[in-house]
């Protein structure tokens, strides 16, 4: 079915002229052009949070930064995606995510598949201007064949939507806030006492860092997360 | 023609750094013929001579000798590279600063031995409180992040400096590479 005019938005992303559905996000306008936008908490499939603030654009006319990839399209908007500014902002805010936790990459199971690595490297990270925090964080290995290690997590939350929006099992959550926060299984009890875990290990393979990983493996291979537009878009019968 | 005057440094890291370096191989001789090698744990000199023009910094600043070698490496060589993760980051060093040192000591000297020996106190460097990257420390001029980093990215670093280019190493290296 052709969408009524009104549905359409027409706005300029980085000086393209762009044409997107009114529901659609800048991210979703700006990567159907094939412009790229740094995103990690973001995966096809999966409802959006904004929580990392890498997608973060200039919009004109106004003076904050917005997150891609939960701000809609809007009549006549220019876009900014790429320029030193947000570069300076999305660098500022990898070394921040590498700071506040015990991201030890040369010894971690996810080095060379971590999502956090390869956006450093994309964004010539050579070092983190910031003091790393080292928190005394803990492993949960009670699960009879995953491992969650609280060092690498980034507070994405892909785990915990994943979990309610696909398996609909809800078992991760959010616990506590701000640099307390962490994510904990059921109310907060070892992993492998859940009662609503069904070990599907989706979890797993959205993990953007080392953060969940499967026993047994001292090197993950590649995840495989081609699963999720599918399955999303079988249920909306797209 | 005056050779640049090379140094590299060994503090708390696993010499893997030193491993990559001499597996420039046959590379290692167009840098001898550009280089003079003053100070490293490959050769026999005891003191950091005074006006070092590029100095390879391998490890983290993890004792008190670590600390008051660093500085004095500053105070006397032009360029400081910080080689490796363990100088860049902390790296494996820097797993034990979520413990107190005591604790680590504890597990070290106590727990994990079948026969008790006494904690060192003597002769050996006193461990700092928390293990850091050398840029916490002083002043870093190039980082170049990997664990080790490979033998193609410092010879491009070192053949960059020697030209009296800033390398940028975007994408050519990075932390656990």
């Amino acid at each position: 079915m052709t969408p009524a005019v009104s549905d359409v938005k027409t706005l300029q992303i980085d000086g393209i002229d762009v044409s997107a559905q009114a529901d659609q996000t800048i991210l979703d306008a700006a990567r159907e052009k094939g412009l790229s936008i740094p995103t990690l908490c973001h995966l096809d499939g999966l409802g959006d949070v904004g929580a990392c603030r890498l997608c973060l654009v200039e919009i004109k006319g106004t003076s904050k930064l917005l997150p891609a990839c939960v701000t809609r399209v809007e009549e006549g908007m220019e876009v900014t995606t790429q320029s030193e500014r947000l570069l300076k902002y999305r660098r500022m805010t990898l070394e921040l995510l590498f700071a506040e936790r015990n991201h030890v990459c040369s010894v971690c199971v996810a080095n060379g598949h971590c999502d956090l690595q390869v956006l450093g490297q994309a964004h010539g990270l050579t070092h983190v201007q910031f003091p790393y925090r080292y928190p005394k964080l803990p492993m949960d290995a009670s699960h009879d064949r995953f491992v969650v290690d609280h060092n690498r997590c980034v507070l994405c939350t892909r785990c915990v939507r994943v979990c309610d929006e696909v398996e609909g099992a809800h078992t991760w959550d959010v616990m506590s806030r701000g640099i307390g926060s962490m994510v904990i299984t059921d109310l907060h009890q070892p992993w492998g006492e859940s009662d609503t875990c069904t070990s599907c290990g989706k979890c797993v393979q959205v993990c953007p860092t080392g953060a969940l990983f499967e026993k047994g493996k001292a090197r993950l291979v590649a995840k495989s997360r081609d699963f999720l537009p599918y399955l999303a878009m079988m249920r909306e019968g797209k | 023609m005056n050779r640049v005057r090379l140094a590299t440094v060994w503090l708390d890291g696993c010499s893997g750094c030193h491993m990559s370096l001499l597996d420039m191989d046959e590379r290692l001789l167009d840098l001898a013929d550009r280089v003079e090698l003053v100070y490293s744990p490959l050769v026999d000199h005891k003191e950091y001579p005074e006006d070092v023009d590029l100095v390879l910094v391998e490890g983290s600043v993890s004792s008190e000798e670590d600390l008051h070698k660093i500085r004095k490496i500053r105070r006397q060589s032009k360029i400081l590279i910080s080689l490796g993760d363990c100088a860049v980051t902390g790296n494996v060093p820097a797993m034990r600063n979520p413990f107190k040192t005591a604790e680590v000591l504890r597990r070290v000297y106590v727990e994990n031995v079948s026969v008790e020996s006494p904690t060192p106190n003597q002769v050996v460097p006193a461990l700092l409180a928390r293990v850091r990257p050398v840029h916490e420390v002083v002043p870093v001029d190039v980082f170049v992040p990997g664990c080790p980093p490979s033998a193609d990215t410092i010879f491009w670093t070192l053949t960059e400096l020697l030209e009296g280019r800033r390398p940028d190493l975007t994408g050519k290296t990075r932390f656990g590479a």
